[in-house]
């Protein structure tokens, strides 16, 4: 077992840990936080397939968050309201299903990152980046400005959605299930970053002019990386708003983007768990220190500072050394 | 004559007021190595680059294989077999020896849309790409990273990337740059051999190794052709040797 392999086992053993353990000491609390931390990863795994793989430094993955959980957002609210989403020649009903929900906004996040990848990679760079961050924010603007659901106060909903044969009410079993998502997520990222894609992807990101020298497109594959990247990315947004049972504009503001990135820098970008490892810690930091001080932004900046000038790795890599893109 | 493989007719590019290429004919035929050479600064990348399909020249044409390809992309002419390489190695360092080879012959069958399945387990693809790497000498290091491999053996693997697309014309640009004496001596007895496969457009400063490999050559000075013909010709033609070989008569 490589050394990767084996701070990968104590990361997802922790995952299986802590929220066990809470269960046993009745602490809810930190089943929820657990929770977080999950959702977040799953989200920053999916920004790690696009930026680990493909290296688009995309800073607008907010857009993709806010739709899944604008998509939960809505859904529920019709349902909820018991009023009809869409009228016409037929009916389109607002849900409360958990599966439906996640549907829903891994094909939205998926559009939204096809539209939003056929605009900006025709650019590269520090132009990517701007773009893809003046996308994530006209979302933010527009979700503010349209009242119908709930503009800038957001949209409230009572109860947590369903998933059959489940309580989704009871924390360890909400926990559970976004665990397994992301379990199966992470199992998809490793098969995806071996397969024949993503060695061209990878190539792609180092040497774009040779893989259209063996009759390949760099873009075209850029894109796809984008769409995947989207959909997990939205999923994680659906799941982050029946988490807090709200959905408002903040979730597609350019601060979520950063955070997301930063998740990825810190845990360790392209890494596998380097976006579990990084929201891990995150969640952590801002439950120990978010309390004692509301500069706490601050020392997680001086954390950053420190990752990236002396642990090029990320977190990952200082527990298991250098990467090994290969076998 | 036999149909060529390859051919330019009439290629002019510039850049700006520069003219990188002033009306370049060319051609390249079955089984022979034909040599381009010049100056630097003489407008050869700048030949390959519209050969291959990464610089759009301003007027003329691109053949390849009878057909003209002068609009196509540089993807659609790689898949009906021009295998290039680069002046400077295009390889992902990150990347394995193997997995650069494997890159190169998924390319070439179009096996890249897969997302579950490993890449180095198809055996057709591994098989490929390994024979690439034992035509080259290169068997020994496939499992080493190619940022770690010396700079002759990435010229090596550079060479192995376009034998995994079978290709029936190769563009080498300058594939023994930097390469020592020993390094030059195993390359161009690689290329003698590879000749029999495809025939070779070559881009080389050395003139040793020009006058041992090639059957043609044409010299490119100031984005003109100021000569073609075989060897002997050029090795004796009176403008050529006064303009580049550098020599006094
Ligand atoms: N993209 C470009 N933009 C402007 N000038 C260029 C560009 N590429 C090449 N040139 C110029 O065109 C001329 C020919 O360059 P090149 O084809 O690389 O020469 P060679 O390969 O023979 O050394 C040089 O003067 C070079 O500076
Ligand atoms: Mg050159």
């Amino acid at each position: 077992m490589s050394r990767e392999s084996i701070v990968n086992a104590a990361l997802f053993a922790l995952l299986i840990a802590v929220p066990l353990g809470a269960l046993a000491t009745d602490e809810p609390f930190i089943i929820t936080l657990a929770t977080r931390a999950v959702i977040l990863a799953l989200a920053a795994v999916g920004l790690n397939i696009a930026l680990g793989i493909g290296g688009l430094v995309s800073l607008g993955h907010a857009a993709y968050f806010g739709i899944g959980g604008y998509a939960m957002g809505i859904l529920a609210f019709h349902a909820q309201s018991y009023t009809p989403l869409f009228e016409g020649p037929f009916v389109i009903e607002g849900t409360k299903l958990m599966p439906i929900i996640w549907l829903v906004a891994i094909c939205g996040g998926a559009l939204a990152a096809f539209v939003i990848g056929l605009l900006s990679l025709r650019t590269t760079g520090v132009y990517f980046i701007m773009i893809t961050l003046a996308f994530g924010q006209m979302f933010y603007f527009f979700t503010i400005s349209w009242p119908a659901y709930g503009g800038e106060d957001g949209l409230s909903i009572y109860v947590r959605n369903s998933f059959p044969g489940l309580n989704t009410l009871v924390p360890i079993q909400f926990y559970a299930v976004c665990f397994v998502l992301l379990c199966a997520v992470l199992w998809f990222n490793a098969r995806l970053a071996r397969a024949p894609f993503g060695l061209a992807l990878n190539a792609a990101r180092q040497v774009p002019h040779r893989v259209e020298a063996i009759g390949l497109d760099p873009v075209r594959l850029k894109l796809v990386a984008l769409v995947i990247s989207g959909a997990v990315t939205g999923l994680a947004g659906a799941l982050f708003a029946d988490l807090n049972r709200f959905v408002s504009p903040t979730m597609f503001s350019w601060q979520m983007s950063g955070e997301l990135m930063v998740f990825i820098i810190l845990g360790g970008t392209g890494r596998l768990f380097g976006p579990v490892a990084g929201a891990m810690l995150f969640v952590l930091l801002e439950y120990l220190l978010g309390g004692i001080s509301d500069y706490w932004l601050a020392f997680l900046g001086a954390l950053l500072l420190l990752v990236v000038l002396y642990g090029r790795g990320g977190l990952v890599g200082i527990f298991a050394g250098k990467a090994r893109n290969h076998d | 004559m036999t149909e060529p493989v390859l051919s330019t007719h009439a290629l002019t590019k510039r850049f700006g007021a520069l003219v990188a290429n002033e009306a370049v004919s060319l051609d390249l035929r079955p089984g022979e190595v034909h040599a381009l050479i010049g100056p630097n600064g003489a407008g050869k990348s700048t030949l390959v680059g519209q050969i291959c399909g990464a610089i759009k020249p301003d007027e003329g044409r691109v053949q390849f294989l009878g057909r003209d390809v002068t609009e196509q992309s540089t993807r659609t002419r790689a898949r009906s077999g021009l295998g290039r390489t680069f002046q400077i190695s295009a390889l992902a360092m990150e990347d394995s020896v193997l997995q650069n080879v494997v890159l190169g012959a998924m390319g070439a069958a179009g096996t890249v849309w897969h997302f579950l399945r490993p890449a180095m387990k198809d055996l057709t693809i591994r098989q490929k790409a390994e024979q690439a790497l034992e035509r080259v000498g290169l068997s020994d290091l496939a499992s080493l990273r190619t940022g770690e491999i010396s700079h002759g053996q990435r010229r090596r693997l550079e060479v192995a990337v376009a034998l995994t697309l079978s290709p029936k014309a190769f563009v080498m640009d300058e594939p023994m740059a930097g390469l020592g004496a020993e390094g030059t001596r195993e390359l161009t007895a690689l290329l003698d051999e590879l000749r029999q496969e495809a025939p070779i457009l070559l881009v080389e400063h050395d003139m040793d190794v020009v006058f041992s490999l090639a059957d043609r050559i044409t010299v490119l000075n100031y984005g003109r052709v100021i000569a073609t013909g075989s060897t002997a010709e050029i090795r004796s033609d009176p403008e050529v040797r006064r303009a580049y070989l550098g020599e006094e008569s």
